[in-house]
């Protein structure tokens, strides 16, 4: 806490060097501008970063982890696709690095299928069936694997000691209060009856988003991937909770819904009504879980970036702001991680009370 | 824009691993937990209530062992005043009895002494009255040596005094 205050003072000083730097840049700009060179630079730069936020954010054939001077380091993975032209074709990614391979080749930017692997068919741009090991299908499995090896040693804790003679230890300490925190939510939302039935799912997604919310902000392999934060994976995970709510609704669910106790005028509307609320339901928890993840990713790309466009700047204001730049990286990681519990719980919560409202009735 | 367009290789992978996932999970994973945390919620539960019972008994036994005690207490004084009142009577009799007994030999005293006292008395008075005839006999007798006519005068005279007591001075 001491060194606080210097650090404040030097920030100060730098601070006070903004309005001279900007002068200079601005003389800089309007001398040059005759030779465009900047101004080249200047949107060079620009869609740079808007390349690297989308780059980090979006899915990609390789995982990209490093650049080394002009050489990119990524981990190939591999491409599975069936062409209309050829069939099944099962290949390394980075055959595709420069160009096109066996008629197949990454969508150039501006075209309608930015960055995905397209063909040709009778001279028209087509999406082959593509089930290929993308950076985010791959990370999905490291996650679920980790997932998969946590609870199971949880449960092999449980299977091997008696828990009304021992106190948790190790990784059960850690997963028992998370566990049963979903599970009496499960027993608060969907009723003493049944709950048994449904908390399993409620905890295996809760995991399953805030394990890949938490490896989605560690910046490096295998982490970094933005799972929780594509659309593909939060529709999914809707999905599965409105079939779960459909599959398992009670007559009386299905009766409120259909028929439900209203004046006549109002019955051929209250269905629509509430058919809609019911799909509307898993596109609002799609959306909610895959907006906040992505804003939160982008959030700490765009700060992190600040450092890489202050670069030109000189080195006072670079310095400065890279400081800055760190502060608010770490403030942003740190509501990231709060972020990512928050939207695993509402996602449970908003699933447990969705099957407690399909359930309701169920035992009359 | 593909931000926003799911992508359909990602969605099947997707759907396969965490079905997998939650499949093996939901087998092997959670209700083996928390069947186990309910079950020790359980015990607990049961525990602490076993042990609020034994509380209860515990209190229960020391409010009967207290009210035996008090009971107790109360016997014990009862008694002992009891024995007390007994005692009490009995000294009260025996002082009674000693105190009739006194009186009846003090009585009895009495009696014996007012009888020997009047036998001392009648004794006293015959030998002094005896001795009184001795002495007035040894008196007369001197007085009247060689005389009989005064010893008749006197003889007379006395005899009237007798048959006259108003004319006596003497006894």
């Amino acid at each position: 806490m001491r060194y606080l205050r210097y650090i404040l003072l030097s920030f100060v000083c730098m601070m006070l060097t903004f309005p001279l730097r900007a002068e200079k840049a601005a003389v800089a700009d309007t001398v040059v501008s005759a030779g465009d060179v900047v101004a080249d630079e200047q949107a060079e730069s620009d869609v740079d970063i808007s390349e690297v936020i989308f780059g980090h954010v979006e899915d990609s054939y390789e995982w990209h982890i490093t650049d080394v001077g002009d050489r990119s380091i990524a981990i190939p993975l591999p491409v599975i696709v069936k062409s209309h032209n050829s069939g099944w074709q099962v290949f390394s990614s980075h055959h595709l690095e420069h160009g096109s391979y066996k008629g197949l080749y990454i969508a150039p930017e501006g075209s309608k299928y930015e960055n995905k692997i397209v063909e040709e068919v009778d001279g028209e741009v087509v999406r082959p069936f593509d089930l290929s090991i993308t950076k985010n299908v791959l990370s999905l499995m490291i996650s679920s694997l980790l997932l998969l090896v946590i609870v199971l040693m949880t449960a092999r804790w449980y299977n091997n000691h008696d828990p009304e003679k021992e106190a948790p230890a190790g990784i059960a300490g850690v997963m028992e209060p998370v566990v049963m925190m979903v599970h009496e939510m499960a027993r608060e939302n969907i009723g003493e009856k049944d709950f048994r039935r449904f908390s399993p799912y409620l905890c295996m997604a809760f995991l399953f988003i805030l394990l890949n919310n938490f490896i989605g902000i560690i910046p490096f392999f295998p982490g970094g991937a933005n799972v929780t934060g594509n659309i593909a994976v939060t529709l999914v995970l809707a999905l599965f909770t409105f079939f779960t709510v459909h599959i398992f609704g009670s007559k009386h669910y299905y009766e409120e819904m259909f028929n439900p106790d209203v004046p006549v005028f109002l019955k051929p509307v209250m269905p629509l009504i509430e058919v809609f609320s019911a799909i509307m339901k898993p596109i609002s928890l799609t959306i909610r879980l895959f907006a906040n993840m992505l804003a939160g990713h982008i959030q700490i790309l765009s700060v992190v970036c600040v450092i890489f466009i202050m670069a030109k700047y000189g080195p006072l204001l670079f310095g400065s702001m890279s400081v800055v730049s760190v502060l608010f990286g770490v403030f942003l990681d740190v509501l990231e991680m709060l972020i990512s519990f928050i939207q695993a719980y509402v996602f449970t919560v908003l699933s447990s009370i969705y099957i407690g409202m399909a359930r309701e009735g169920a035992h009359d | 824009m593909s931000l926003v367009t799911p992508d359909s290789g990602l969605l099947i992978w997707m759907t396969l691993i965490f079905g997998v996932v939650f499949f093996l999970l939901a087998k092997f994973g959670f209700p083996i937990i928390t069947k186990s945390v309910e079950k020790r919620n359980d015990s607990i539960k049961e525990s602490i209530r076993k042990a609020e019972e034994a509380e209860a008994r515990i209190r229960n036994l020391a409010d009967e062992q207290e009210s035996l005690l008090l009971k107790t207490q109360k016997e014990q004084r009862a008694i002992i005043q009891e024995a007390t009142a007994m005692r009490d009577r009995i000294v009260e009799a025996a002082q009674e009895q000693a105190r009739e007994e006194a009186q009846r030999i003090v009585a009895k005293a009495e009696t014996e002494i007012n009888i020997e006292k009047e036998k001392a008395l009648r004794d006293i008075r015959q030998k002094v009255a005896l001795l009184s005839i001795k002495v007035s006999e040894k008196v007369l007798r001197q007085q009247f040596e060689g005389d009989d006519d005064a010893q008749i005068q006197y003889l007379r005279k006395v005899v009237d005094e007798l048959a006259d007591p108003s004319k006596s001075n003497n006894f």
